[in-house]
């Protein structure tokens, strides 16, 4: 298209790049900062107001926070159940949504409906957490991984997904003597990885980002997760008035806060690009059919 | 392993018995032809009934009188009453006033940002400049509520946080952001523009990728600058997308996002970061008012459908397309 561009459009044009170029930037400084305090030194911290150098570089808070067991232990035990709990969460929504996939089901559209149903009304807090608690669940890392082990979102995209590949593909296993369970094993599985994959990531970053769950299950400060030991860490200690604070509480330095930031944000942010590419056209997938 | 054998011998039945079940036949046939269908569906079935329909038939208890030892089925009902406590309670003003205003300085100040930046990416031609802002911006929606407040502490800490620092010595005060009541609304919208602003261009930006090119051709030949493009014609060919995210957003209103204000609650600034979620926390979580906070939350999830429906009905009014 051929837009011949007045003067006052060149001005804007200008101004707009200009003044978006400082968004992205304004956006991106908290971490800058954070990530050059996380090697700064605590005297360095405290006196200088802003910085996205450090003068003086220093691996100490990030030595110190590695040789403090708490934040160790919260930091493998986020990692295993994020590892565990992305795969529990893909084979309950893949095994889901194979069946329903298939359009001679009966009673396929009295559980899709439910389904739809679950998408719009839930229980809430409460009878969410005393059914945790009946079910034993309380102070278990499953009660991070099984109350959100399908969503139903995901499972309507991956049915129909499912739906839209070839049935001739199922229909020569079949004469081959294969069974539903090895059809989506061996051959459906394998067609759907990217889909997997980008299912696998929304399950991990809902995982490792949460903190409602381990704050409503995990009252055990020894079982914490590192969005859990995040929040301890950072908040001022004068100002938690919101109880779920360990008694022998003792506020860290700052240079500490930043490591622990960094190390928490890292993850995210090293699969950004593929969240990005994926996330977003995830989202208009929703915004058609939801 | 006995799974390959089982396996191997389902495979000989199924060749043998190749043909499917006639529609309408008998159950138990149609049943005994799908069994691996219905085994792979077992688990996905308990995980809704357990975890999404046992809560659902949980929230009888805000017409009872909940006691752990006597469970959901065993305590007694008890009517409307934990309702009338909660409106009969000073605190249902407060926390419906707080989120009420929270809910308000989201739809008048994030909400309108979030188009206005995709008007301004879209009026962006320089794609490389394009993609590197939308990746820049869109990068705070992945990092959770802790990490947020987390950076939010940080930047305002007491004394030597670069934002308390520029924005005190800027106003010529000394103003603990972080407790003082006052800034607790503007620091949740910051937080809020920070993190969502970004990501919530993607829908706009789609929708403006449909707009008709040739429009544009022909307001250019009848002298239409820049402003009255957008204002006649990009605008008015997004209107219905602007319209369904405002029902969803009013539909959300008073979801004010639990995990945001709790984090960001704290002894100083009690008064005005109470909303219906985090109430529902304190009071049913830490001090077992179970049957009571149920209440509360259904109340909210009640409300929150009544807005949806009612947004939706006066948008149709308004001969605009709705949510359904």
């Amino acid at each position: 298209m051929k837009i011949h561009n007045t003067r006052g459009g060149r001005i804007f044009d200008a101004a707009n790049y200009v003044f978006l170029s400082i968004i992205g930037i304004i956006t991106l400084l908290p971490f800058v900062y954070v990530f050059a305090g996380s090697f700064a030194t605590e005297a360095e911290i405290t006196r200088r107001a802003f910085f996205v150098w450090p003068e003086q570089f220093t691996l100490g808070s990030y030595e110190y926070i590695f040789a403090t067991p708490a934040f160790v232990r919260a930091l493998v035990t986020t990692i295993l159940v994020t590892a565990v709990g992305t795969l529990v969460q893909l084979a309950f929504t893949v095994t889901m949504a194979y069946p329903l996939a298939k359009k001679t089901l009966r009673g396929r559209n009295v559980i899709l409906s439910l389904v739809v149903f679950a998408m719009v009304f839930s229980g809430g807090m409460i009878p969410t957490f005393l059914l945790v608690k009946d079910l034993g669940l309380l102070n278990s890392y499953w009660a991070l991984i099984l109350p959100a082990a399908i969503n139903p979102f995901s499972l309507i995209i991956i049915k129909n997904f499912f739906q839209e590949l070839p049935a001739e593909l199922e229909e020569s296993a079949k004469m081959d003597g294969a069974t539903e369970i090895g059809i989506l094993w061996r051959i459906l599985l394998p067609l759907s990885k990217p889909v997997l994959a980008t299912f696998a990531l929304f399950y991990a970053v809902g995982i490792w980002n949460d903190f409602m769950s381990p704050l409503l299950y995990l009252s055990d400060n020894s079982k914490w997760t590192l969005q859990m030991y995040l929040r301890q860490v950072t908040a001022a200690s004068d100002l938690l008035g919101t109880g779920n604070v360990d008694p022998n509480y003792i506020p860290p330095e700052q240079g500490i806060k930043f490591a622990v930031i960094v190390v928490a944000t890292l993850p995210i942010l090293i699969f950004y690009p593929f969240l990005q590419k994926h996330f977003a056209k995830g989202m208009l997938i929703g915004s058609v059919k939801g | 392993m006995a799974a390959p054998v089982i396996d191997t011998l389902a495979g000989e039945r199924t060749r043998k018995a190749a043909p499917a079940p006639r529609k309408g036949g008998r159950f138990s046939v149609h049943f005994a032809h799908y069994k691996w269908l219905y085994l792979l569906l077992l688990p996905g079935v308990v995980y809704f009934a357990v975890f999404r329909y046992a809560p659902m038939y949980g929230v009888s208890i805000a017409f009872k009188d909940y006691v752990p030892f006597l469970g959901v089925n065993g305590s007694p009902w008890v009517g409307f009453r934990n309702f009338e406590d909660f409106f009969a309670n000073p605190d249902f003003l407060r926390l419906l006033g707080n989120t009420l205003i929270l809910a308000f300085l989201n739809l008048g100040v994030a909400f309108p940002l979030t188009i206005v930046l995709a008007l301004l990416l879209n009026e962006v031609r320089l794609s490389i400049l394009k993609r590197t802002v939308q990746t820049l911006v869109y990068i705070p929606h992945f990092l959770s509520w802790t990490i947020v407040a987390s950076l939010s502490f940080l930047l305002f800490a007491l004394d030597i946080g670069p934002l308390f620092q520029f924005l005190n010595n800027a106003m010529g005060t000394h103003i603990d952001f972080l407790s003082d009541p006052a800034w607790f609304r503007p620091l949740i919208v910051l937080q809020d523009i920070w993190k969502n602003t970004g990501w919530g261009t993607i829908i706009f930006l789609a929708a403006l990728s449909t707009v008709d090119q040739d429009q544009y051709e022909a307001a250019i030949i009848d002298g239409a600058g820049r402003f009255r493009r957008v204002w006649h014609i990009t605008l008015p060919a997004i209107r219905s997308t602007i319209i369904v995210m405002l029902i969803l957003a009013i539909g959300q209103m008073l979801n004010t996002g639990f995990e945001q204000i709790y984090l960001m609650t704290n002894a100083l600034n009690r008064e005005v970061a109470d909303v219906f979620d985090t109430y529902v926390y304190f009071v049913g979580i830490t001090q077992g008012a179970y049957s009571y906070s149920t209440a509360v939350g259904l109340f909210k999830s009640l409300v929150g459908i009544v807005l949806i429906f009612g947004t939706n009905w006066l948008a149709k009014r308004f001969n605009q397309s709705g949510l359904f």
